[in-house]
């Protein structure tokens, strides 16, 4: 028998209350994460990626409903008492915020914030050892003079720094799985290589499973090991992140493909995909992306597409063949 | 911050005169005679009375004359003599301003502790019954007038029950303690007078719990709001990703925030109370600066009512200054002067 999964997602299903009547935000998401791994979680806002993230640790708001089954290293943890989920919130799993701008408590020092992480967990500890070990922290996510930073507040540091304090937190217990919820979105081009590189070298140091939460195509391609894209709230393709670049089967990931910038070759511009994501509210019948979808016919309309398998990856599209055929690059006189 | 408060403190000297000359233009401008009040309605048709009382009050100089002797009174510490009471101005307020903030300290604090906890209950069980009572209680707490909370205090606690005594510092034959402070609980404790400090303490429970009521629904409604807005940030659903229980969230990263708009209410309500206790202050015949004011102003008593506007502009002064030091020791954005 195969030792079970480090994070393992069947079917998670999340309903929110509107008004008078109950909308599915994420439907029958599955994800798989192993040591070690990284698992790219792609889609524009709105998608559900964040909300299955905080499903995961059960942080959603009380009115939501989550249905499927979580499970962390074979325990089933959806659903679990709030004591049981408070001892694996940022003991086994570490949670990376989008902005570190307000992701930190602006009264108190990041000291205080990282020795309150360690107490949390280990109550008995002590607080110069907590201060030795906090100040350790620091260091490992390559803050300088730690022993100096520890007693300054998260407004006298920089973005790229104050994003550095909360992986830090993140990891301050050792986890074995690390959720970062686009942790580079809020800050400086040249300050996210630093902070991709951050994430990458303790995931290579503790072999952590890292879920990374991102609309960055870019920062997938050169991180992650495997890639899910989700459209409002569903998967549509999901494999190994090279499957899914060179020869993706969905017209969204196509999509997604030709309107990232940097990879375009002079003369070819950049291709937006038409018109925005359905909300919950109002995803359209069949194939929730068929409104925008270039390749769309009747029976996207009328039939939800099932999963098919190409290779190692797996898409949700009638017309997969066609849309592996779609080019990725127009020229600017084409089209 | 240091900086800043400096210069605070340098510019209260400023601030304080242009308090007094307001104080002292506006009692100018208001329409009576005091000369009516000070010697009777009668004598006003006797122009050597008129004359010599002119004369004695200063009410024969001209307008600049007065007030530039007004100053130079003021920085000897002279704020003239009150017309009603012949005592000095500066006198009876000082005897009567540690009344007043002996009740108003009482009531902050009461309102206060009150309030924040109110608050944080009505935040962390929001939109259950909890949270309705709560802002129920607050609604009281600002729409049931004073005089009949008061009365009704009196009645049930004082009359009915016996529990409490009735209105005043101390019970009539009481002889008040050695003035050190001017607050008789502090007093009498510092004299080593225990019975005497039970007795001041029970005379000011029930007037600072009704001063302090409306502390508490201003303080509630507050606390309140700015938890529910703190909560939903970021670094709250942080501290909770970390694995801290929802009390430690509420009290250590909800409230040490939400307190930070508190403070500055708080300063502002007792500053407002130094002179807005009246009522309170009739109804349990304390001796402090609200009710002064009341008589002052029925007998155009000049110089007690430019005092008591003093006080009260100073006492803002003091507590917008007290708000910012304490919200320097609460928010280190502010101590670095950085954000």
């Amino acid at each position: 028998m195969t030792p079970p999964r480090l994070l393992d997602i069947r079917g998670l299903t999340i309903t929110l209350p509107q008004r008078d009547r109950r909308i599915t935000a994420v439907s029958g998401v599955d994800l798989e994460v192993e040591r070690g791994e990284i698992l790219g979680l792609v889609g524009e806002s709105g998608s559900g990626k964040s909300l299955s993230m905080l499903a995961v640790l059960g942080l959603l708001p009380r009115s939501a409903k989550v249905g499927g089954s979580v499970r962390l290293d074979g325990e089933e943890i959806l659903g679990a008492p709030e004591r049981r989920l408070r001892k694996l919130r940022g003991k086994r799993v570490g949670m990376v915020f989008q902005d570190p701008m307000t992701a930190l408590d602006p009264v108190m020092t990041v000291g205080a914030q990282l020795i309150e992480t360690l107490r949390i967990h280990e109550p008995g500890l002590s607080r110069s050892l907590a201060r030795r070990r906090a100040i350790d922290l620091l260091g490992q996510v390559a803050i300088a003079a730690p022993e100096q930073r520890i007693d300054q507040y998260p407004h006298e540091f920089s973005g790229g720094m104050r994003q550095r304090v909360v992986i830090a937190m993140a990891i301050a217990n050792d986890p074995e799985l690390l959720i970062a919820d686009e942790p580079t979105t809020a800050l400086d081009v040249t300050i996210q290589a630093q902070i991709v590189e951050l994430l990458e070298r303790l995931r290579r140091e503790r072999n952590l499973g890292l879920v990374l939460i991102t609309h960055d195509l870019g920062l997938i391609a050169g991180l992650a090991d495997k890639v899910t894209i989700l459209y409002s709230g569903a998967i549509v393709e999901r494999g190994p992140v090279f499957d899914i670049f060179a020869n993706s089967h969905h017209p969204y990931t196509r999509g997604l493909l030709r309107a990232m910038p940097g990879a375009e070759a002079e003369g070819e511009r950049l291709v937006a995909i038409p018109g925005t994501p359905p909300s919950p509210a109002s995803r359209p019948e069949g194939c929730p992306f068929h409104p925008r979808c270039r390749l769309a016919v009747p029976r996207c309309s009328a039939e939800a597409p099932a999963f098919r398998w190409f290779g190692q990856s797996m898409a949700a599209c009638h017309l997969a063949e066609e849309a592996a055929r779609m080019e990725l690059r127009e020229t600017a006189h084409g089209v | 911050m240091t900086r800043t408060l400096i210069r605070r403190i340098l510019m209260m000297p400023f601030l304080v005169l242009g308090i007094v000359t307001v104080a002292f233009m506006l009692s100018q401008i208001t329409r009576g005679d005091p000369l009516a009040a000070l010697i009777g309605e009668r004598q006003m048709g006797n122009p050597t009375i008129v004359a010599a009382a002119k004369a004695k009050w200063g009410l024969d100089r001209s307008l600049p004359e007065r007030y530039a002797i007004y100053l130079g009174n003021l920085v000897q510490g002279d704020m003239g003599t009150s017309f009603r009471t012949r005592q000095p101005v500066a006198s009876d307020l000082s005897r009567r301003l540690p009344a007043t903030l002996e009740l108003v300290v009482a009531a902050v604090l009461i309102g206060g502790v009150t309030g924040v906890f109110l608050g944080v209950l009505a935040a962390k069980y929001r939109d259950t019954i909890v949270d309705t009572v709560v802002r129920l209680l607050a609604l009281t707490g600002s729409s049931v007038p004073m005089f009949w909370l008061g009365l009704l205090v009196l009645f049930i606690f004082s009359v009915r029950l016996g529990i409490l005594p009735g209105p005043g510092r101390l019970d009539t034959r009481t002889a008040a303690p050695e003035f050190v402070t001017g607050f008789f609980t502090i007093d009498s404790l510092l004299a080593g007078q225990f019975a005497k400090f039970r007795e001041a303490l029970a005379h000011l429970v029930l007037p600072a719990s009704v001063l302090g009521w409306t502390v508490t629904g201003i303080v509630a409604r507050l606390v309140r709001a700015s938890m529910i807005d703190v909560m939903s940030q970021d670094f709250v659903l942080a501290a909770r990703a970390k694995g801290a229980g929802a009390w430690r969230v509420l009290l250590n990263h909800g409230l040490r925030n939400a307190l930070i708009p508190t403070l500055t209410i708080l300063g502002f309500t007792f500053a407002y109370l130094i002179t807005g206790a009246v009522l309170t202050e009739t109804i349990f015949s304390w001796p402090g600066i609200g009710s002064y004011a009341v008589d002052a102003a029925r007998s155009l008593d000049y110089p007690a009512i430019i005092g008591v506007t003093i006080v009260g502009g100073f006492a803002f002064l003091i507590a917008n200054l007290l708000t910012d030091i304490a919200y320097a020791i609460v928010d280190p954005r502010v101590r670095t002067g950085g954000a």
